[in-house]
Formats: C-alpha cells, sequence, structure tokens
C-alpha cells in the first residue's frame, strides 16, 4: 500500500490530467439560441408534447431576461458578456440507435470514460456503483439497471425517462427549481439535451451508490443537463456526480439545473466532486460553472444532504439550497471550495425553513491560492411557521499566499422567535511555522501543503462516500499544484 | 569523521548578526548542551540546523556526515537524520497523529531508499513508543497537538523522534513548560535513546534538565559566540553563579 503523501507528490507533479479530447463523430446542431432551436433539440429528442411546451415556456421567459439584460449580477465574479448566439446548444455522439449493451458504445467514449476512470465495464462491476454517463449534452450509458430495476429503482438518462416514464417527469420536473427561478434556469430548461433521471419507490432503499459522470467534449458547446432525483416515502439514495471537461483556450459555458424531492421519512445524499476544467495559470479558458440545485424536503423527517468539493471552472456559481417544507426535516451541506490561479468561485447555500422543528447545517470550507477569489454566500431563512427551527453554520477561509481573496455573505432572516441559530466563521492563512513543523519532519513543501489542507476539509471530507474522498484529496492536492514557491 | 561540524557560522536574522561565528564539532554518540542567556542565539543555532530558511547564513560552514547541511532544504535534512524537538510544537488541526507520523516517517524510509511502512507494521511500532514516553493511546487517534496540554506537546516532540529515529536530535528547550513529572518523563524519553549512533544538542536555559539528561560536553553561548566549553560541572557552575559572571568575562578580554 502506498502512503497519500507518495500519491500526492504523483499527483502534485501533474498538469490538469482531463484535458484531453475525444475524436467522435458527433450529430450538433450550428451555433445560435431562438425558439427554432428549441424545437429541433425536442424533436430530436422525440420529445412528448408537454415537454415540448414546457421548454417553449422557458425559453421565452429567458428571451425576455435576455433582452432585459437580466443575467444575474450580484455574484462576486467577474467575467466578460456572454454572446448567447455564439454557443453550440446541440452537440451529441453518433451512434446507432438503441444500445443493446456497452459493446455497442463508439470504443472511443469507452476510452475516454476509462482514461477517466468511471467503472463503466461490466468488469468493473465488482465496484458496486451504478453509473450514468453524459458526454457533451448526452446520456451515453447507464450501468446496473437490471440489478436497480428489480428493487424497483430507476436510474436512466433523462430522455429515457421522458419517454417511458412521462408521469412522473411531468409530476415532478420543474417542481423545485421552476424555469422561472433564474436566467440560467430558465436558459436550461429550454435548451437541456439530457441529465439524469433516479426515482427510488416507497420503502426502498437503494442497494448500490448511484453515480452520473458529465463529460464536456466539444468545443464551443455549451452544456445544460438536468437532473432529477426522487425519493419517494421511506426511500433512500446515494447520489454522485463528478465531472470533467478538455483544455480549451475559450470558455464554455455549463448551466445544469438539479432537483430533489424528498417525500415522507425519505433520504437524498447528494455528492459532488466538481472537476471542470479551471482554465491555465493565467486564467485563459475553462468552464463557467452557473449550476442551479436545489432539494426539496417535501415530506415529514425527510432529510436532504449535499457534499460537494469544488476544485474546477474558471467561475463557479452555484448554491446547493434546500427547502425544508415537511416538519421534522433536516437540510445539509457541505462545502470544500478550492480556487488556484485564476478561478472564482461564488457559491455557499440557502436553507429555507418552512416546517416545524426543521433544522439545517452549514458547513463551508473555502481555501483560495495563487490570485483566486473565493467567496462564501449563504442564506438562511426561517418563515413564520417554522416554529422551532434550528441553524448551524461554520464558515471556513484558508488562504495560501498573499494575493488571493476569501469572502463571506451570510445572509440571515428570522420570522419566528423560537428559532435558534449558530454562526461560526474563521479566516486563517497557512502558516510558514506550520509548514516548517511539516517539513522538518521529512514532508516535502506540496506534500505539507496538502496534509494542512487536507486536515483543513476533513470535516466535509467525512461526508464523501469512502471513493469519493479519495478523489476528492487527490484532486485538491492536485488543484494546488504551484501554490507554494 | 565527525557527525556535525560546524565552523565559523555567522547568521543574521531580520538583518541583525546574531551568530557572530561559531565552532562546534559533534561526534556520534556524544550528548552536547548547548546554554545560555536569553537572547544569546541558542534557539537560533537550533533553527539553523533544522534549516529554516528565515535564518540566512552570511558566513561559515556547517557538513552534516560529510554533507553541506547548508545546501539542504528543511525535508532533505530531515530525511538525512536531522530532528529538531521544537520549543514550540505546532498544531495541525484535522491531520491524525499517526497518519502524520507514519507520513513523516515513510518519507524519510524512501529517501534512504527503505521500503515503506504500511499502517499493519506502524501501528504496534507506535504503541510501543507511546508507553515509552507514558503516553495515552488515545493519542492515535487525535489531531497533530490540537488542544494537547504544553507537557503533552513536549512529550509528543520525543515520541516523534523516538519513532523517526535520526542521527542528530536537536533538542530546543524541551523543559520550558515542564513540570517536574513531566521533565522526568521526557528525560528518561531522550534517554533511551541515546546511542553510539545519535548524536543529540541539548539547548537550554536552566541547568536542572542536564540533571536528568547528563551531557558529556557543555557550552555556553554568549551574544552569538561560544565563550565556554566544559564538562557537565560547567552546568552545575552556571547554575550556582547565574550568568552574569560568564558575560562580564566573555566581554573582558576585548578590553584587554
Amino acid at each position: 500500500m502506498s502512503s497519500s503523501v507518495d500519491t500526492f507528490r504523483e499527483l502534485a507533479q501533474q498538469d490538469y490530467k482531463w484535458g484531453f479530447v475525444t475524436d467522435i463523430d458527433a450529430d450538433r446542431l450550428p451555433k445560435g439560441l431562438s425558439e427554432e432551436t428549441v424545437r429541433v433539440i425536442s424533436a430530436k429528442k422525440q420529445e412528448p408534447e408537454f415537454m415540448l411546451e414546457w421548454r417553449l415556456k422557458a425559453y421565452r421567459h429567458w428571451a425576455k431576461l435576455e433582452k432585459e439584460q437580466a443575467e444575474p449580477k450580484w455574484a462576486n465574479v467577474k467575467f466578460p458578456p456572454i454572446n448567447y448566439q455564439d454557443i453550440i446548444y446541440y452537440s451529441a455522439p453518433k451512434q446507432k440507435p438503441n444500445l443493446k449493451s456497452l459493446d455497442e458504445l463508439d470504443p472511443e467514449i469507452l476510452r475516454t470514460y476509462e482514461k477517466l476512470g468511471i467503472p463503466l465495464q461490466e468488469q468493473k462491476m465488482l465496484a458496486g456503483v451504478a453509473v450514468d454517463a453524459v458526454f457533451d449534452s448526452v446520456s451515453v450509458a447507464t450501468t446496473f439497471k437490471a440489478k436497480l430495476a428489480e428493487k424497483g429503482v430507476i436510474f436512466c438518462s433523462f430522455s429515457e425517462a421522458v419517454q417511458k416514464h412521462p408521469e412522473l417527469v411531468k409530476k415532478y420536473l420543474g417542481s423545485v427549481v421552476p424555469h422561472t427561478d433564474n436566467f440560467f434556469a430558465a436558459l436550461n430548461a429550454a435548451v437541456f439535451t439530457d441529465g439524469s433521471f433516479v426515482y427510488v419507490p416507497k420503502g426502498v432503499r437503494c442497494p448500490m451508490e448511484l453515480s452520473t459522470y458529465f463529460r464536456i467534449n466539444a468545443a464551443e458547446t455549451g452544456q445544460f443537463e438536468r437532473t432529477l432525483i426522487v425519493a419517494d416515502e421511506g426511500a433512500y439514495v446515494s447520489y454522485l456526480e463528478g465531472c470533467t471537461a478538455p483544455i480549451r483556450d475559450e470558455n464554455q459555458l455549463h448551466a445544469a439545473v438539479v432537483e430533489l424531492v424528498a417525500l415522507d421519512n425519505a433520504q437524498i445524499k447528494y455528492s459532488t466532486v466538481q472537476n471542470w476544467y479551471p482554465g491555465d495559470k493565467n486564467g485563459k479558458g475553462g468552464i463557467y460553472n452557473f449550476v442551479t440545485k436545489r432539494g426539496n424536503c417535501k415530506g415529514v423527517n425527510s432529510k436532504i444532504s449535499w457534499t460537494q468539493v469544488e476544485t474546477g471552472s474558471a467561475i463557479t456559481w452555484k448554491y446547493p439550497s434546500c427547502i425544508l417544507q415537511g416538519d421534522n426535516s433536516v437540510g445539509e451541506f457541505y462545502s470544500v471550495a478550492l480556487t488556484n490561479n485564476y478561478q472564482q468561485a461564488d457559491t455557499g447555500t440557502k436553507m429555507i425553513h418552512l416546517g416545524k422543528n426543521t433544522s439545517s447545517t452549514i458547513v463551508s470550507k473555502g481555501i483560495s491560492a495563487g490570485h483566486g477569489q473565493n467567496t462564501y454566500r449563504g442564506q438562511v431563512k426561517i418563515q413564520k411557521g417554522a416554529t422551532g427551527a434550528r441553524n448551524y453554520t461554520q464558515c471556513d477561509s484558508l488562504l495560501i499566499g498573499d494575493k488571493c481573496g476569501a469572502h463571506t455573505f451570510p445572509y440571515i432572516e428570522v420570522k419566528n422567535s423560537t428559532a435558534r441559530m449558530e454562526h461560526e466563521a474563521s479566516t486563517s492563512k497557512i502558516g510558514e511555522d506550520q509548514l516548517f513543523y511539516l517539513q522538518q519532519r521529512g514532508l516535502k513543501a506540496e506534500d505539507a501543503v496538502s496534509m494542512i489542507v487536507n486536515g483543513f476539509c476533513k470535516q466535509v471530507f467525512r461526508e464523501l462516500p469512502m471513493e469519493f474522498a479519495v478523489e476528492a484529496q487527490k484532486l485538491l492536492s492536485v488543484s494546488l499544484e504551484g501554490s507554494v514557491g | 569523521m565527525s557527525l556535525l561540524e560546524i565552523k565559523n557560522l555567522h547568521v543574521n536574522v531580520a538583518g541583525h548578526e546574531i551568530l557572530k561565528g561559531i565552532d562546534l564539532t559533534i561526534n556520534a554518540g556524544e550528548v552536547h548542551s548547548i546554554m545560555g542567556p536569553n537572547g544569546s542565539g541558542k534557539s537560533t543555532l537550533a533553527q539553523v540546523l533544522a534549516r529554516r530558511e528565515a535564518y540566512q547564513v552570511t558566513d561559515g560552514q556547517i557538513l552534516f556526515d560529510g554533507k553541506d547541511l547548508l545546501e539542504m532544504k528543511p525535508e532533505v535534512a530531515a530525511c538525512e537524520g536531522v530532528f529538531l524537538a521544537f520549543q514550540y510544537p505546532v498544531e495541525i488541526p484535522g491531520i491524525g497523529n499517526t497518519y502524520f507520523l507514519r507520513s513523516a516517517l515513510n518519507a524519510i524510509r524512501k529517501y534512504r531508499g527503505l521500503e515503506e511502512m504500511d499502517a499493519m507494521d506502524f501501528l504496534p511500532m507506535f504503541r510501543e513508543k507511546l508507553k515509552l514516553l507514558e503516553m495515552d493511546d488515545k493519542l492515535i487517534n487525535r489531531s497533530v497537538n490540537e488542544g494537547f496540554s504544553g507537557g503533552e506537546k513536549k512529550r509528543n516532540e520525543i515520541l516523534q523522534m523516538a519513532i523517526l529515529e535520526p542521527k542528530l536530535a536537536v533538542l530546543d528547550e524541551t523543559d520550558s513548560g515542564l513540570d517536574i513529572d513531566a521533565l522526568r518523563i521526557v528525560a528518561s524519553g531522550v534517554n533511551s535513546l541515546r546511542s553510539k549512533d545519535r548524536a543529540m544538542l541539548v539547548v537550554t536555559h536552566y541547568q536542572r534538565l542536564l540533571n536528568y539528561i547528563v551531557p558529556d560536553f557543555v557550552h555556553v553561548l554568549v551574544d552569538g559566540r561560544i565563550v565556554r566549553s566544559g564538562g557537565p560541572e560547567l552546568a552545575l557552575e552556571l547554575e550556582d553563579k547565574g550568568y552574569g559572571w560568564i558575560e562580564a568575562e566573555a566581554k573582558a578580554p576585548a578590553s584587554v
């Protein structure tokens, strides 16, 4: 067994290793967005009428917002205006329709996922993770379907769900993040091309971790996927999401929406390791990650837990949130966000307490290195009826070097006097004395930094499933490369 | 060949000359003590040996095991066998003692071309050394120095030394902040690590520690220079008379 320190060392010597491009035949639309684009996407996906209607409504709303220049401007990030007509909204790997097994998948795509270390192949069944892989905008493979079906768990691409389970899609799509929610949510609703769909029926504990890997491959393409997870009464599911993209000079837009619904006594655990291409050392290129993620703890005693490790993207704009509607429901948010070089992150959460005795926990760890700018933005809202609500918030920032920044914007709104709120915040710098101490014991400077940072993030890492935690630690080390002189 | 040879060492800290020409030779198996009043440069010497960058060497040479120590980064010096027991051990939140120490040990072993030690072999050894320092087993799961009392931190330093088995151990004011029982435990830990292959440099202000760790040689550092060297009896003399007379004596020859 090799020690983690060695793994760190190997990794620290690497650049962004997911930056390759796969050469495959793709079916893509020309650049630009209009009502016609939306119709074509819907037609290509052979969607039922209600989907087209829903998309068009969203598109019209978005077009209005665009005209009013209502793109959100409040985030603490800077980027030049995005030309929404200069983006390709649909790119799908060409493939034979109706794959019967993974063998029929384009071998180039399989090789890509192999490079990414995703257990797509049947031989990796031992890994015990069911995977849905989204390549550019289209879901290319879902594994373990049969085994999940035995338990009644539906885990498939969004497109398939629209075809096979339209009643579920119709019932829950947009129920947590309506298309009117914000500019990017409207855009996503209009043009999303695929994503993952999960339904766990009453009383079922999903027998394995479900996982989606998102990959942007094509140039000048936006990725707009949509994930919908419904845990019916008493159900439990743990869902993992990973993302990578090739190295490209131009910025690429990723505007996803994730909706979670937990009914009575249900639990959803949603973990993300986000490693979109962050741009180069001078801030050129990288993904704009503008994502809306929200869960509704709709039922009594339900629980939704978000854990995210954000190391990639040029700009991250993301607030995985919980609406605590059911009495006694629980919302959790554990986050590590790292910005190195010229990366910017404005991330945090919203906890909206509606039900009685609802409780929420927020643990945010921001790490800034290089010229990175890291902002925590969080909102805790206790509504009138939320008697006995509780919130605990902890925001810690760690600075590496003297050119980076950490910012914290907590918003607290309490309308019920029985609420109990706790807020703790800290900012610290990696001390020369800590570094020297570890070096004096034989560890190299970069290993020492990794160790200190991992220690700082421990509270969040222990919320991740084991394999993901290991990956997250490695990612942090890679992302910190060059942060110490 | 001596283990450590310091020749005419001059060191600046923040523009001030702190060490003004130190000569010191230490052989494997020997225990030397550096004593001196506050501000004489004792800790500076310890930090320079551990290769802390803020300390700027302006002149002189240090050979460790025949190699140029001043060319080494801190981690290289550590891997070559220099260990510093810190006067103020640092806390590393979130990192378990066991993980930290095994990583350090394996970094050193790797440097020396030895196979890394896995957790199965490491833990029993760790437990054994804990006993040596009369430390609680719970330490295995605690973060490095986090929430430790002053005495626990100092014991933890010696524990680390016992595990990393350096060739040269530099103890920087290890006695400060220790009560008499802790002092006895730490000293007996240190004594058990004395061997013919290992040298120690014990930096202290007070003679008290040297009752427990009896040195072979005592050097008195005043204003950046070693003004007197002798056997353990020199420490007793200092305890008796204080540093005043030796400081006065150190200044005297200059006026002659």
